[in-house]
């Protein structure tokens, strides 16, 4: 990625004053941040928070209310789910969303066939690799709905991976999987990380998989940001501590 | 070739091709109609299947289409004695502008499953009122087609001639019609199709162009639909509004399918042959015992039957008798 451009990339995401109102629940309410270029960014938070709230208003399967949403300098806002993901946005959703009656690697071919004039062997091939990184290859010819909860993640992440996006977005993937698991996912996403320069965006409540992951970390409650900084600043954070743990923990 | 052997989904599709390629020099006038009757019914249901099967839009208003096709190379036949296969563009033409506006209408303000198919249904039923009405086309008393003068020779080009001339046109169409589904189905749009039927919000997600997408799938069942109404209003040589549109025709239409499983490439064509039998078995059964409506009462029994037993149709079911090689379709 580092040629000799003359002026600097933009960040890969800029999120200015976003706000999403239900009737008159405010949901999310001047949520700002950035996602610098390559890095892991982490959006924890309580239940309630607006995490993923903040995440489909990204993805565009929300119009939000207010603010702005800056993918790679370009202004995406209100574009649409399918559109941002055009622009270079791959999301899994946290409710599983597999093509239950297509096989595995027939779910993941479909994200891949946006490229290579829709080449059906070419989407089949990065289907297969794409698979064996996230290491379901051998259930590629398995219809989707046979698959266990954690396989049902990663085919998540292989789908959202096949559109070959320059940001990923990850909706707690990490929830139900055991330690070893875990750590298997956190280890492929440095991994993809170091390797293509990938940046990624996660909504992580499994703090083992924060910490080891993300460069940086975004608190939200009640709808707003009250926190961010390093995992380990984010983590002493007498606001951070007071939301996650109530206002007398000491 | 040996590849294509080697394949036992092909080697059986070659076989029953050959056999119906060959059937009209052992079967009779009667038992060709019967056949006709099946093709007919199997490249209706296939019709239907793209839209219902492959992109997952439920239309309960098929009649629409047929009726159009049907109309639209009768009256053009009979007013102007435009031949049936340039009439067959125009019938298309408009069945596929009558699916964009149902598409439009349905897709673009989420009018989805049940309500989709209702509007569907409110479609059909207009378009026969307006047709029963409608004088150029003969109205509610019908719209004929005249015969081809006694043994005058076949004349493909016109659709004026045999039973078995009108065997082969619905043969060719029917393998036409399969062999164009599964193009469809192997290639990006059949793969789209299938995401959109799954989960259409997941498929969005994935860059998908939802709207685009179902609109092409409407289309295209629209237009084969109508070909097949062309072919019935020839083979039938009389027209109705009120049997041509009807709620009845369009149920009919996805019955086979539906039977012999819905996305499937070979549902349609088993459906077609296994309600075809059971509505004939039936009614010789029928004249021999001799009451009346016991053939509908057994038919509906029949269908109610495999319907609780194999839920996903009879093909998915036989293909894993027959040990086919396959990948769920």
């Amino acid at each position: 990625m580092n040629t000799a451009a003359p002026m600097p990339l933009p960040p890969m995401l800029v999120v200015e004053n976003l706000g999403k109102s239900f009737r008159g629940l405010r949901a999310v309410n001047a949520v700002a941040f950035t996602v610098p270029r390559g890095d892991i960014v982490a959006l924890i938070g309580p239940n309630g928070a607006g995490k993923t709230t903040t995440f489909n208003l990204i993805a565009g399967a929300l119009p939000p209310s207010d603010g702005k949403v800056v993918l790679d300098g370009e202004d995406v806002t209100g574009l649409g789910q399918a559109a941002i993901c055009r622009a270079g946005v791959g999301r899994t959703f946290q409710i599983v969303k597999p093509f239950a009656g297509l096989t595995v690697e027939e779910n993941v071919m479909v994200g891949a066939l946006r490229h290579d004039n829709g080449d059906v062997e070419k989407a089949r091939a990065a289907s297969r690799a794409i698979l064996d990184l996230l290491e379901l290859g051998d259930r590629a010819k398995d219809p989707a709905q046979t698959l266990t909860l954690p396989d049902r993640k990663r085919l998540e992440v292989a789908k959202a991976l096949a559109t070959r996006p320059k940001l990923l977005l990850l909706d707690e993937v990490m929830a139900g999987l055991r330690p070893v698991e875990c750590d298997r996912m956190v280890a492929i996403l440095t991994g993809l990380n170091r390797e293509t320069g990938l940046t990624i965006l996660l909504i992580e409540h499994v703090m083992r998989a924060v910490m080891a992951l993300s460069h940086h970390v975004v608190v939200l409650h009640h709808g707003e940001k009250i926190a961010e900084g390093t995992p380990a600043e984010v983590t002493s954070h007498p606001k951070v501590l007071e939301c996650y743990l109530g206002e007398d923990h000491e | 070739m040996s590849a294509l052997l080697q394949d036992r989904r092909a080697v059986l599709l070659l076989g029953l091709l050959a056999i119906l390629a060959l059937a009209p020099l052992a079967a009779g006038d009667y038992m060709l109609s019967i056949l006709i009757t099946v093709l007919l019914q199997a490249y209706l249901g296939m019709s239907w299947n793209v839209m219902m099967g492959f992109a997952g839009q439920f239309s309960l208003g098929h009649a629409l289409y047929v009726g159009l096709g049907a109309y639209a190379g009768g009256a053009l036949f009979v007013h102007y004695g435009t031949p049936p296969w340039i009439g067959a563009f125009a019938g298309m033409a408009v069945s596929a502008a009558a699916g964009a506006v149902i598409g439009t209408l349905g897709f673009r303000f989420k009018v989805m499953g049940v309500y989709f198919a209702l509007l569907t249904i409110a479609f059909a039923e207009f378009t026969r009122v307006l047709f029963d009405h409608w004088g150029w086309v003969g109205a509610s008393s019908g719209l004929f087609l005249p015969p081809a003068p006694n043994n005058s020779p076949d004349n493909l080009w016109l659709l004026r001639g045999s039973t078995t001339m009108f065997y082969y046109v619905i043969l060719g169409m029917t393998a036409g019609a399969f062999w164009f589904c599964r193009a469809l189905l192997m290639r990006r749009i059949g793969y789209y199709w299938q995401a959109i039927r799954e989960d259409q919000d997941a498929a969005d997600a994935l860059g998908i162009d939802v709207f685009r997408n179902k609109m092409i799938a409407v289309l295209i069942s629209a237009s084969m639909t109508s070909l097949g109404g062309m072919f019935l209003a020839f083979f039938n040589n009389n027209l109705y509004p009120e049997s041509i549109f009807s709620m009845h025709r369009s149920i009919e239409l996805m019955l086979g399918t539906i039977i012999g499983g819905i996305g499937t490439l070979f549902g349609p064509i088993l459906g077609a042959v296994v309600l075809t039998a059971l509505g004939e078995g039936l009614t010789i059964l029928g004249a021999h015992i001799g009451i009346d409506g016991v053939k509908q009462i057994a038919y509906g029994i029949c269908l109610m039957l495999i319907l609780v037993l194999k839920p996903g149709g009879l093909w998915p079911w036989l293909r894993k008798l027959l040990r086919l090689e396959g990948d769920g379709r």
